[in-house]
């Protein structure tokens, strides 16, 4: 079973190729190129370093967000286009619970966190080795997701290039429960991606055009429509 | 050998994909619109636009290629609107195009929309070199002057609003839903006097055009009528501004068609279906003697045939773009023949 994975949700971009569990061939950068630009041309580097044809490749997975609205947006219209045209399945995968798999050895408690600007975050919060959910994907401002990591009365690894944005209130609120993994786990890999996806259930192939991103927030224009709505309701 | 390019359009609010063989015949064309989804917006969001894009874009090319009963095998090349537009809405057609070309080993070509819309032109009739075009949409008031094929020449274009603009502006003032060309062209229609809106001829000889100017005429001429307490009456107004826009639009691509001798009149863009325009320049340039020619209204509207058709050209010129290709939302309408 081959896969290929592809995450370019925020401004780190990874392409993997795994077969039968090895993984085989993988980019990951963290530089300042537009994943329009460096997206497609890792996929062909990647497969070609792994001696793999597309026509190979048997499922296809993407970090599905959340994340930049058009990252997120490249690596979904990628992944779907490419799932769509070999006529193989596409499963998404959450970018944060991808990040959380970095340190899926640890038992601790695990958020995972991208900055969403304006002291807001997009964060996933995990548990130990299986990655289960404790606090379901979500936007939020930084000092709620901080009351509830508070809640959980556990030292909290934080994973991320974000983190050390908000880490100086991480500590002022956690004290000594909140701890930073090492910078090298905090890149996004897609063979994580591909980890996780292979745990589940292949869709049908038919269900790749409905495939959408999950962006966890609704786009601006709709907030500010639905508030004139409200209001007018009043 | 016949040509087949699989053709994608996403730089604004409509996901489209078209398959056209040897740059004339549309063998598929499928236009999936999502103005639906912004009218309640009163224009085109640009963050939505591109979440529908999403949702549209694998569907509208399996759609392109059912209705054409071809498969990626018979395909010769894969166009892609690479600019101008909404960059976070071309960016889903150029990934999708890099995708499915890289797939399917075939060459990718980087499309102008606009260049596009002129070659709408030529999926109706063999275009003629000098030929002029009047390209007018929600974005673009140009005159392009074209001496053979790839080659373009702006001589003229909007120094403010463009055309489209400036109608679904004065259909806000009239209370008319977006988009407000098709409202106010009606409306001009129903309307036998007009209240009276300057021209913006702009300085002699200038091939340019103004919209601002016609569209505060408006707003001051509501808001005039406001204070003194009168109701205005949409029709006369509609057909005002109407006027105003035609006669100038009419008058600059005659003269430019005289100064440059051409051979063709074309119109391109979603406005140049507006039946006012149309029918001032089908006049003008019967009594002119210049065949004059607009494409039926799904090629005028944005749609991914007209990108398939320029995208020909380019193919045989020998153009090709790269897996590395970006949106480009102010790209230049430059020529590709040397
Ligand atoms: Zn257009």
């Amino acid at each position: 079973m081959i896969w290929l994975g592809i995450e370019t949700a925020n401004a780190p971009l990874s392409i993997a190729v795994v077969k039968d569990g090895k993984v085989l061939a993988e980019v990951v950068q963290n530089i300042k190129l537009t994943h329009s630009v460096g997206a497609m041309p890792a996929i062909e580097e990647v497969l070609s370093k792994a001696g793999i044809t597309p026509a190979e490749i048997d499922a296809v997975t993407v970090s599905e967000g959340p994340g930049s609205y058009t990252g997120v947006r490249i690596g979904v219209t990628l992944a779907k286009t490419f799932a769509w045209a070999i006529q193989k399945p596409l499963v998404g995968v959450s970018s944060l619970k991808a990040l959380a798999a970095n340190v899926k050895m640890s038992d601790a408690v695990i958020c995972a966190l991208f900055d969403a600007r304006r002291q807001n975050v997009y964060a996933g919060v995990y548990n130990g080795a299986q990655l289960n959910t404790v606090i379901e994907d979500y936007h939020d401002h930084i000092d709620g997701l901080l009351e509830k990591l508070k809640a959980l009365q556990k030292p909290v690894l934080f994973v991320g290039t974000d983190v050390e944005v908000y880490f100086d209130k991480m500590q002022e609120v956690l004290g000594e429960n909140a701890l930073h993994v090492p910078s090298t786990l905090d890149l996004p890999r897609a063979s994580e991606l591909i980890a996780i996806a292979q745990q589940q259930k292949l869709p049908s192939i038919e269900a790749t055009h409905a495939f959408v991103p999950q962006y966890r927030r609704i786009a601006e224009a709709e907030a500010n429509w639905l508030k004139e709505q409200k209001k007018g309701q009043l | 050998m016949d040509n087949y390019i699989l053709a994608i359009e996403t730089s604004c609010d409509e996901t489209a994909a078209a398959i056209i063989k040897n740059g004339t015949e549309i063998i598929s064309n499928v236009v999936s619109s999502q103005i639906e989804s912004h009218k309640r917006f009163g224009g085109v969001v640009p963050e939505i636009a591109s979440r529908h894009h999403v949702e549209q874009v694998t569907l509208v090319l399996e759609e392109a290629l059912k209705q054409a009963e071809m498969t990626p095998q018979q395909l010769s090349a894969v166009a892609v609107t690479e600019g101008p537009g909404l960059v976070g809405a071309l960016l889903i057609g150029i990934n999708a195009a890099k995708v499915f070309a890289f797939v399917h080993g075939l060459p990718l070509i980087g499309t102008h929309h606009i260049a596009g819309h002129i070659y709408a032109n030529a999926l109706v009739q063999p275009m003629e070199f000098p030929l002029l075009a009047l390209v007018v949409s929600g974005g673009h008031t140009e005159l392009v002057l074209m001496k053979e094929h790839g080659s373009f020449e702006v001589i003229g274009e909007t120094r403010d609003d463009a055309a489209g603009e400036a109608y679904d502006k004065v259909a806000r003032v009239l209370n008319m839903p977006y988009p407000g060309g098709p409202h106010i062209d009606r409306l001009a229609h129903e309307a036998t006097e007009a209240v009276s809106f300057p021209r913006a001829w702009l300085e002699e000889g200038s091939y340019d055009f103004s919209f601002s100017g016609l569209k505060s005429a408006v707003i001051n001429y509501k808001h005039n009528m406001d204070q003194r307490g009168e109701e205005i009456i949409p029709t006369q107004v509609a057909k005002g501004f109407q006027d105003s826009v035609v006669e100038v639009l009419t008058a600059k691509t005659l003269r430019a068609a005289r100064q440059y001798e051409v051979k063709q009149v074309i119109a391109a863009g979603g406005v140049s279906a507006n039946k006012g325009l149309r029918t001032s320049l089908e006049q003008t340039f019967t009594e002119e003697g210049i065949p004059f020619y607009v494409p039926p209204l799904k090629l005028c509207t944005d749609n991914a045939a007209m990108i398939g058709a320029a995208a020909y050209q380019m193919y045989g010129a020998g153009i090709r773009g790269n897996l590395a290709m970006n949106g480009r939302p102010g790209m230049e309408l430059t020529n590709w023949v040397k």
